[in-house]
């Protein structure tokens, strides 16, 4: 496939973000995290692109939107090696890795039906115990789940 | 205000476990007091726990509070479909502190985030029950002089025992020896044991449960084995008169052990222990009283000091 090809599948961006190395099957997941769905901005969303690394991939380029560190911190729940490149006047400025923060709020399911969480209106608050395997601790029933039983709200 | 609530005792620390101790002592000294004179001490049990409230009423009466509550969730705005913030938030406005027992995990802490007084958990769900430990440490302080150095054995259910858990991570300050003898279905899950290794906590398993294997401990901590945990009904058959403990195997036991159990017993500690010097359970459950009354006025801001300077009163 040729570079050309390529390049129009996705168009380029003036102002913007371009979230790249989306596991195809998360990518739906992550304009959920990031609530795209709900965005009027003009937006390219890619999916199922060849990727070297993925296989497949998914991509975002979401114009005039610039994500906080806050926003970036959900996607490392479902996945953590999603880059974002920050665009300005066609430049890419900076580039943002996302890092799997101490605390997860509002954002995981806690798996204990008994969990108060689950029976209760409010936020749910995880802890992350380790980053590198990705253990969550329940703040509330203190139960500890891994990262591939997380069920998202 | 600083949020005062007793939720958990796995973040206390040493001293603060000691302290609370000390407190204790004071009032097993002289349990009648007024210092909660002109408190309300609300009692919220959204699941029935008749020993943990009558416990934890007559320690806020002894002391001069005022008690109000509910003993059953079904005479309550709950069953009409009240959250639990919304039941909080109205009690407090009534109540200086709340202690509550909720059928849920992770009740308490929840609502001493929201409540604008101070929460004393009286067990939540399968969580927490820390005024159970307070008093499981009061009772092993009080019968060996120290929490140091002990030979801990756990005996029964230690997979769904909550205050066998709870015990344990609370013991991880005082350098203890802990042997968990329990079946197969039963035993120590694998995250305390986890738990143990990370906080240098010695710990040995035992399936068999004898006079030999109970001869060098200092604490004998009996749970009761229930027919509904096993998954396998052929197991419960052959396991259920392993784990009960009867006086005659007592003959080679040290001197200074004692018999804990959380109680209610049922077969688990034959009736002819009771008559034995060192079967506590009893005492233990009468030492839940000063361990509340340290934890109610604990969680109200009144010092050991202000315990001890009340104490000259009388």
């Amino acid at each position: 496939m040729s570079n050309n090809k390529q390049a129009l599948q996705v168009a380029a961006l003036k102002n913007g973000t371009v979230i790249d190395h989306i596991p195809s099957d998360k990518l739906f997941t992550v304009v959920n995290l990031l609530g795209l769905q709900n965005s009027d901005s003009n937006m390219t969303i890619g999916n199922n692109l060849e990727s070297k690394k993925l296989g497949k991939k998914g991509i975002i380029k979401v114009a005039d939107r610039f994500f906080t560190d806050e926003e970036i911190s959900r996607l490392s729940v479902v996945s953590p090696n999603v880059k974002l490149n920050i665009i300005r006047d066609y430049e890419v400025v900076e580039k943002k890795q996302v890092i799997m923060p101490e605390e997860l709020k509002g954002i995981v399911k806690c798996n204990n039906p008994k969990c108060i969480t689950n029976n209760e209106p409010m936020t749910t608050i995880f802890h992350v115990i380790d980053k590198e395997s990705g253990i969550l601790k329940c703040h509330y029933c203190e139960k500890e789940q891994s990262k591939e039983a997380i069920k998202l709200i | 205000m600083e949020n005062r609530s007793l939720v958990s005792i796995a973040g206390h620390s040493k001293e603060k476990i000691l302290y609370l101790l000390e407190m204790a002592k004071e009032f097993e000294k002289n349990p009648n007091r007024k210092i909660l004179d002109g408190k309300v001490v609300a009692t919220l049990f959204f699941e029935p726990s008749t020993r943990t409230r009558l416990s934890f009423e007559t320690a806020a009466n002894r002391l001069g509070a005022r008690v109000i509550g509910f003993t059953d969730p079904k005479v309550t705005s709950s069953s009409k479909g009240e959250t639990l913030k919304d039941t909080i938030m109205m009690v407090s406005n009534y109540a200086d502190i709340i202690v509550m027992r909720h059928y849920l995990e992770g009740a308490a802490r929840y609502a001493s985030e929201v409540a604008p007084v101070p929460i004393v958990n009286a067990g939540d769900g399968a969580n927490q029950h820390p005024s159970q430990t307070m008093l499981d440490l009061y009772s092993i302080y009080k019968t060996q002089g120290t929490l140091e150095n002990l030979n801990i054995y756990l005996v029964g259910d230690l997979k769904y025992g909550r205050t066998v858990h709870s015990l344990l991570m609370a013991m991880r300050h005082f350098n203890p020896t802990f042997h968990f003898i329990a079946p197969e279905e039963l035993k120590m899950p694998e995250e305390y044991k986890l738990y143990c290794r990370k906080h240098g906590i010695k710990y040995e398993e035992h399936t068999d449960f004898t006079e030999d294997t109970i001869a060098e401990a200092d604490i004998l901590y009996m749970t009761r084995v229930q027919r509904e945990r096993f998954t396998d009904l052929m197991e419960y058959e052959r396991v259920k008169d392993v784990y009960i403990l009867r006086n005659d195997m007592l003959k080679k036991t040290r001197e200074n052990l004692r018999i804990l159990h959380p109680l209610p017993r049922v077969n688990e500690i034959t009736y002819d222990v009771d008559e034995n010097p060192k079967a506590y359970y009893f005492q233990q459950a009468q030492n839940g009283l000063y361990a509340r009354q340290a934890i109610l006025c604990d969680v109200l801001g009144i010092t050991l000091d202000d315990v001890i300077e009340d104490g000259k009163k009388y």
